[in-house]
């Protein structure tokens, strides 16, 4: 029998062995760190901090005033000297908190607990007060995540282990370095939703991982881990849902917990691990520094704030072939035009890209309807008629194709012979319409 | 902000995803075309120079055709993506080897140049280019396109004029009955192992199952094409051959007695199942229309095959199901993940009248 899985989906090269070895390192605190104020899907926060205030690690320095927010907190102790727009991976102007280190690393006074001693309000109270956002990298604030209306009952909680974007490792390392963090982690979780079953999903890559998450869960009768076939988007939370329990989260808009499931990444768990037992806020987290650009592939340990340029410097610097610089995985990650740019909860990796690896063409052709993209398409899309008819400018006609059920995990744009951009068709399309 | 502190590289930004498979239309066109290599072979050695010399022009007219065309259109050219190549040599072998020189020309232009480049080029054109090529020149020159020379087998065929005339298995058996078929070859036996190797009148191309069907199965491996057509197309002629075609013993029409192999092997249905109707720009893209697209090619050519006045419809029954390629491909698409039927609504019940 083959392993669990999905329909569609591709075989990108993996590339994972150039970090795999690659044991967490913590990188030294830098001298200034730009914590953006918005590093999350949601409200932005407001700053609680001013221009020459002391603050210490762990200080909150934006406070979150909506429900669909996360707070942030500083990373280093020491001063406040700006506070102002700066740029973030995703190329946008976002209000920061810019803080110069005072290297003296100061903390802010710690309360842990015991998880078990704790209601599942006091558990999603700490995780929202430490500001966990999902850190797979779309960055959506935890709490919410973990407070599913009444009327929806949550069955299993997932965690990501499937890590399926290429290149990176940051939570391979975790697994394999903090089991028992992610186990506890994980328990938490189905504390806070009072739910009975947890599974940890792994793609069969990563026996390795596999087997010390098992042999670590084999104290928990609830906790399963869960082998899954290797092929990208394994991780994306719809497919990962589909190929551990069988049930398929409604299109046009269903989330996760309409079939009774909450997925959370692996990073993610350990954060709220740390939220919940030590009462950490998220400061820090793992970035995979990687790809064929970069001289010496590592898995940080870095502080939220840190520019991108200092990850690459600790790496040994680009090579001179590199060509483009990724925030996240090369399907799914955002392409960088300055490397000084802060990382934030949700950068998983730091891809460096010679040209060899990602060949560039603004030359593409008309699509031949081979049909690649929809046998690719893991939703069960048209790609091509999305990519036509967006060229055509008839964005509306799109939603026929159910424009919005495409979640730009990029399978169909990577198997088409004509090179046609079909996320950027997409993106285009859903620009110019409404959900729905 | 720092400054850089060293000169930044130049980065290229775009968007996601930033790799890429490997697959190019071009690879696709030329590995289609070499796929064709063994078939084509295969002319050479049955009918000599000329095949090589009918193809040739195929495709030296068609990459003309195509250049001249954009030159005129002003857009770049495509040679290089090797589908004018491919459209030229699927020509060559869907003509007879003793085909005037006007008629590959003419034929490559017309399915190049109109079916194709005007139709706003690869990609935009309803119809299979070669078929509607073919189709031309058979209605254009009749006699010429239904001249068929006997194979002769490792002789170069320079003298052409010595070449004697037979006719396809299929137009014996339409025009002259079963009884001739066998005259002719000695058993039903003999038919299908000269249909299965390669040993009989026809065009250049669709002489040897054997040959095509190695081509078509490196196209399999490579997954450029799928079951879904040639199936369904092969299982429909088959299954109506079998229930209406003609009796290998009686030589007469039984219900449910006809003879599945021969039609199977006979004429253009496995060139054109595996290499024509397969064509991605003119067949449906989704798996379950390609089905209905396959079961409606067969049906056609056994309609024209039984029924008709050609002996052979494999090239119209494709040419046809290509005008319902948009109607297929708009009926019948795919199932979105987590799709749910719309619940149906609950009659709204009456409010009660209050008094």
């Amino acid at each position: 029998m083959g392993l669990a899985t999905f329909k569609g989906g591709v075989h990108p090269p993996e590339k994972k062995e150039l970090s795999r070895e690659a044991s967490l390192t913590p990188l030294a605190p830098p001298k200034t760190v730009v914590i953006p104020l918005s590093q999350h899907i949601g409200a932005p926060c407001a700053a609680t901090v001013e221009i020459g205030q002391e603050v210490s690690i762990g200080q909150e320095v934006g406070v979150a005033e909506a429900f669909v927010s996360a707070p942030v907190h500083s990373s280093v102790s020491g001063k406040v000297v700006a506070i102002g727009e700066f740029p973030n991976p995703m190329g946008r102007m976002v209000k920061s908190v810019v803080i110069e280190n005072d290297g003296q690393e100061t903390w802010v006074e710690l309360k842990g607990a015991d998880p078990s001693s704790l209601s599942p309000e006091e558990i999603k109270d700490r995780i929202s007060a430490a500001g966990i956002v999902g850190m797979g990298g779309a960055a959506f604030p935890t709490k919410v995540k973990l407070s599913p209306p009444k009327e929806k009952t949550i069955d299993f909680v997932i965690l990501n282990g499937a890590e399926c974007e290429p290149y990176l490792n940051a939570d391979y390392r975790l697994m394999v370095e903090k089991p028992d963090e992610v186990i506890e982690g994980l328990k938490i979780i189905m504390r806070s939703l009072g739910v009975e079953k947890g599974y940890i999903g792994i793609e069969s890559n990563k026996p390795q991982a596999f087997e010390i998450l098992t042999s670590a869960a084999a104290q928990y009768p609830d906790v399963e881990v869960q082998m899954l076939e290797v092929k990208y988007p394994q991780g994306a939370e719809k497919m990962l849902i589909k190929a551990i329990t069988g049930r398929e989260v409604p299109s046009k808009g269903g989330l996760p917990m309409d079939v009774g499931c909450v997925v959370q990444n692996i990073g993610t768990a350990v954060a709220i691990r740390d939220a919940v037992k030590l009462g950490r806020p998220l400061i820090e987290r793992v970035v995979t520094v990687t790809g064929g650009g970069i001289r010496e592939p590592k898995n940080l340990l870095v502080r939220v704030g840190t520019m991108v340029s200092e990850l690459v410097e600790a790496c040994g610097g680009l090579t001179d072939d590199t060509v483009k610089v990724i925030s996240g995985g090369p399907m799914m990650g955002f392409a960088l035009s300055t490397l000084e740019v802060p990382v934030t909860k949700g950068t998983s990796g730091i891809l460096v890209m010679t040209e060899s690896e990602a060949p560039h063409t603004d030359k593409y052709l008309n699509c031949i309807r081979c049909g690649r993209c929809i046998d690719a398409c893991p939703m069960g899309l048209m790609p091509q008629m999305l990519s036509i008819l967006s060229e055509a400018g008839q964005s509306e006609e799109c939603k026929e194709y159910n424009l919005w059920d495409c979640f730009e995990c990029g399978s169909c744009a990577f198997v088409c012979p004509s090179k046609r951009p079909i996320v950027q068709f997409v993106r285009l399309a859903k620009s110019q319409t409404k959900p729905g | 902000m720092a400054e850089p502190k060293k000169k930044e590289h130049e980065l290229i930004i775009s968007s996601s995803p930033h790799v890429r498979s490997g697959e190019s239309v071009s690879r696709i066109m030329w590995t289609v075309s070499l796929a064709l290599l063994p078939a084509f072979a295969g002319s050479v050695y049955f009918f000599g120079v000329a095949a090589l010399w009918v193809t040739a022009l195929c495709i030296v007219s068609s990459m003309l055709s195509e250049r001249l065309v954009q030159r005129m259109t002003g857009t770049g050219s495509s040679l290089s993506d090797g589908s004018a190549f491919l459209t030229g040599l699927l020509l060559g072998l869907n003509l007879p080897p003793s085909s005037p020189a006007y008629v590959p020309i003419l034929g490559a232009f017309v399915a190049v140049a109109i079916t194709k480049q005007l139709f706003g080029g690869l990609g935009f054109n309803i119809f299979n280019p070669a078929l509607i090529g073919r189709a031309f020149v058979l209605i254009t020159w009749p006699r010429a396109m239904t001249t068929w020379t006997s194979p002769q087998i490792g002789q170069l065929g320079l003298d052409r004029v010595d070449a004697t005339t037979a006719a396809t298995p299929l137009g014996l058996l339409k025009e002259d009955g079963l009884h001739e078929l066998i005259n002719v070859f000695g058993s039903m036996e003999n038919v299908y192992r000269s249909l299965f190797f390669g040993n009989t009148g026809g065009s250049l191309g669709e002489t040897s199952a054997l040959l095509l069907l190695i081509g078509a199965a490196l196209l399999m491996y490579k997954r450029y094409i799928t079951w879904q057509i040639p199936v369904s197309f092969i299982g429909t002629v088959a299954v109506i051959a079998f229930i209406f075609g003609t009796n290998p013993e009686t030589g007469g029409l039984a219900l449910f007695g006809g003879d599945p192999l021969f039609h199977v092997l006979s004429g253009g249905l496995i060139l054109g199942a595996f290499f024509m109707a397969t064509d991605y720009v003119t067949v449906p893209s989704v798996r379950s229309g390609q089905i209905v697209f396959g079961v409606g090619c067969g049906l056609i050519t056994m309609l024209i095959r039984l029924k008709g006045g050609f002996p052979e419809g494999v090239m119209f029954a494709i040419l046809l199901m290509n005008c319902f390629t948009p109607i297929i491909d708009r009926s019948m698409r795919t199932k979105t993940f987590g799709f749910r039927e719309p619940e149906k609504q609950a009659e709204p019940k009456p409010k009660e009248e209050k008094h």
